[in-house]
């Protein structure tokens, strides 16, 4: 085996780059869970299936706009995930009305509940868009790759992925840290009679934060049904994941959770390269058990006192 | 008679655990043919695993989402032990490798890997299947429960054992079988466990024993340990400041659920005459605490009744109305999360008992101030 520099380069930038490609996806997939898990303290099991929700969104909306000719057949996913948000943000919001907004100081219960809600989801999907998995079609702009030089070949999609993460990590890292609405939410998660007491409406607060935890759910299933096809049962191949990412990140911390999902990534994709990928994830799950035993708040302790 | 109605009404859950004793011994074998009774069989299986949460969960606040590991431990000892017996020269002659399992001579494994080799032993096979998911159970409860991980964190990371659990299975499939899981059981030392006077036998192995473990929980329950449990679910922080050593209880009751488990899945490979990894999964681990909810998570007798209850409605409506089944176990278990938190055994004390209590009262059989009742829940378990 023989590699010249540039070959080992170009390994090297594409290994990274396919890290960096499973960091975003993660990230997107745990950013509403950060702010539903880690700032509700809502354990919403059902999170995987609003992803579903923004993927088949998507997935809709491709077919209905590749009628339109070759104008929508292109630009559909610019219209498919403010759309996705949409769906998942207002079922988020009656399932809130309906179901959470009862069982917020049982938290385990919540769990439960979500978990009754992921199998009525499930069902739904099946029943709406059969048991096949479907996936919409790449526009072609997004379909095949960059390439620098000859070796490195870096498919377009994945960065598109990126460039969404670093948008709407930006748009919750302003809506929760510099925003009106986010001192709102933060206040009423540290202290409920406090901020009702100084006029805020905690019951909107409450419902809109969930909503929002699952409108982005619903842009990260958009994002990834573009890059694997999506079936009813596929949101609970990720919620695993997911919740791990958020709590190794140390929950209440969007921060924290940028910064796990990296380390996660990034440490499984190479561990990949050596072990194959079911004991990488072995390993890696070990791994992050083990720092939780360690400390078990997280990388990064949320400073709040509960 | 009356002493001994009386008697019996007065001794906290006993009545309980006497009817379940009737249902299961003597009603179930009297009206099922031996087809549903195996059914029944495999749902007892199921219920060693609800109690276990019960005890943990219910009494002592734990949720853990993965119990299939413990399950799937007492399985897999009792199938790799039966697998070895199927497996012997004779049968296995056609094999590039005769006397291994088949599924390791596919996957080209020559000779039998070395943890395997004590399981030619029935004595070691039983014992494993008791003191390991024991030990592993300690071992992560000891870990998690001293650095005080509690509650949602415990429910995590319990769950992602049992990713481990299955992804090491399927992975390292010349081992283990990989997703098909262990096979083509036959025989235990001699004995057809296929044929019906075999599942008739072990159906009452399972009924017994599982009798057995739920008389072993309500008697932890109603000892000092038992007080101190439910008391530091409720509030952790004042026993510990009390000068109790918190984690050290934590971690035996969630081992006695393990053990449990363990037990529950070796009578579920003995009476399916498989076990695979589908079986101890994400959700197989949540149904397993389904079924404690349904039950009621107060009541041991209760989470029997809710294997019982889920698992039959399971198979009556995923056969007649497949479409419908996820639509009514979801409702179901939103239902009883929100209206009924201490599920079938709630409900139970809260509209039947008091009728019954007047009955027996005004019949003479109870005496009155005597009102048997399940430790009470005074505040939700965290």
């Amino acid at each position: 085996m023989d590699y010249s520099m540039q070959d080992l380069m170009a390994i090297f930038a594409m290994q990274g780059f396919a890290g960096l490609s499973f960091f975003s996806v993660l990230l997107l997939m745990a950013l509403g869970l950060a702010i539903i898990f880690g700032q509700m303290r809502v354990i919403n099991m059902a999170h995987g299936e609003f992803m579903v929700i923004g993927a088949y969104t998507t997935y809709v909306v491709s077919e209905v706009m590749g009628g339109w000719g070759s104008w929508g057949a292109e630009y559909y996913i610019l219209f498919a995930i403010p759309l996705a948000f949409l769906v998942a943000f207002l079922v988020g919001m009656v399932v809130e009305v309906l179901m959470i907004r009862h069982l917020y100081h049982r938290p385990l219960d919540t769990l439960l509940a979500t978990w009754g809600l992921a199998l009525i989801m499930q069902q739904v999907f099946r029943s709406v868009f059969g048991a096949r998995e479907v996936s919409p079609s790449t526009p072609s702009w997004l379909d095949g790759a960059w390439t620098p030089t000859p070796m490195i070949y870096i498919p377009l999609n994945g960065l598109f992925i990126m460039g969404l993460t670093l948008v709407v990590t930006l748009g919750v890292v302003w809506l929760m840290y510099r925003s009106r609405w986010g001192l709102r939410v933060r206040s009423t998660m540290a202290s409920r009679e406090m901020s009702a007491a100084v006029g805020i409406n905690t019951r909107w607060v409450d419902r809109l934060t969930f909503a929002l935890g699952c409108g982005v759910a619903g842009i990260a299933g958009a994002a990834f049904t573009m890059i694997s096809s999506t079936g009813p049962t596929s949101g609970t191949l990720y919620i695993v994941d997911t919740f791990l990412v958020v709590v190794f990140g140390g929950a209440g911390s969007i921060s924290g959770t940028v910064v796990s999902a990296f380390l996660i990534a990034q440490g499984q994709s190479i561990l990949e390269f050596f072990l194959g990928s079911s004991m990488a994830k072995v390993l890696t799950l070990l791994v992050i058990i083990g720092i939780l035993m360690l400390r078990p708040e997280g990388l990064f302790k949320s400073k709040v006192r509960r | 008679m009356n002493n001994f109605l009386s008697l019996i009404a007065e001794k906290r859950g006993l009545p309980g655990v006497l009817i379940l004793a009737l249902v299961l011994l003597v009603l179930f074998p009297l009206t099922m043919d031996i087809n549903n009774l195996n059914l029944a069989g495999r749902f007892l299986a199921f219920a060693f695993v609800a109690v276990g949460i019960a005890l943990s969960w219910g009494y002592g606040g734990m949720l853990s989402l993965g119990q299939g590991v413990f399950f799937g431990i007492g399985g897999y000892a009792m199938a790799m032990f039966l697998k070895l017996e199927a497996s012997d020269p004779e049968s296995t002659a056609a094999q590039t490798t005769p006397g291994i399992p088949d599924f390791m001579d596919w996957n080209q494994i020559t000779s039998l890997p070395w943890f395997w080799e004590p399981f030619h032993s029935f004595t070691f096979t039983v014992l494993a299947i008791l003191i390991v998911p024991t030990i592993v159970a300690a071992l992560i409860g000891f870990a998690l429960f001293t650095r005080r991980v509690t509650g949602v964190f415990f429910a995590i990371i319990t769950q992602a054992l049992v990713t481990i659990a299955t992804i090491l299975i399927v992975g390292q499939q010349g081992f283990t079988g990989g997703a098909n899981g262990i096979t083509d059981l036959r025989t235990l030392m001699g004995w057809d466990i296929r044929t019906d006077d075999a599942l008739f036998t072990l159906y009452y192995i399972s009924a017994v024993l599982l009798i057995g473990c739920v008389i072993l929980g309500l008697w932890l329950l109603s000892t000092k340990y038992g007080s101190i449990l439910t008391a530091l679910r409720d509030r952790e922080d004042r026993i510990r400041f009390s000068g109790y050593n918190v984690a050290y209880f934590k971690v035996f009751i969630f081992a006695v659920s393990a053990m449990m488990s363990g037990i529950g899945g070796a009578m579920f490979t003995l009476q399916v005459g498989f076990m695979s990894p589908s079986l101890i999964g994400i959700i197989p681990s949540i149904e397993f605490v389904i079924f404690a909810a349904v039950g009621g998570r107060l009541s041991l007798v209760g989470a029997v009744y809710g294997a019982l209850i889920v698992g039959y409605a399971k198979v009556m409506f995923a056969e007649a109305y497949p479409e419908l089944w996820l639509f009514l176990i979801g409702s179901v278990f939103i239902a009883v999360v929100m209206f009924a938190p201490y599920g079938l055994a709630g409900l139970y004390d809260k509209y039947a008992r008091p009728h019954i209590q007047r009955f027996m009262r005004e019949k003479g059989w109870l005496k009155d101030g005597a009102s048997p009742t399940l430790p009470s829940a005074s505040t939700e378990a965290k």
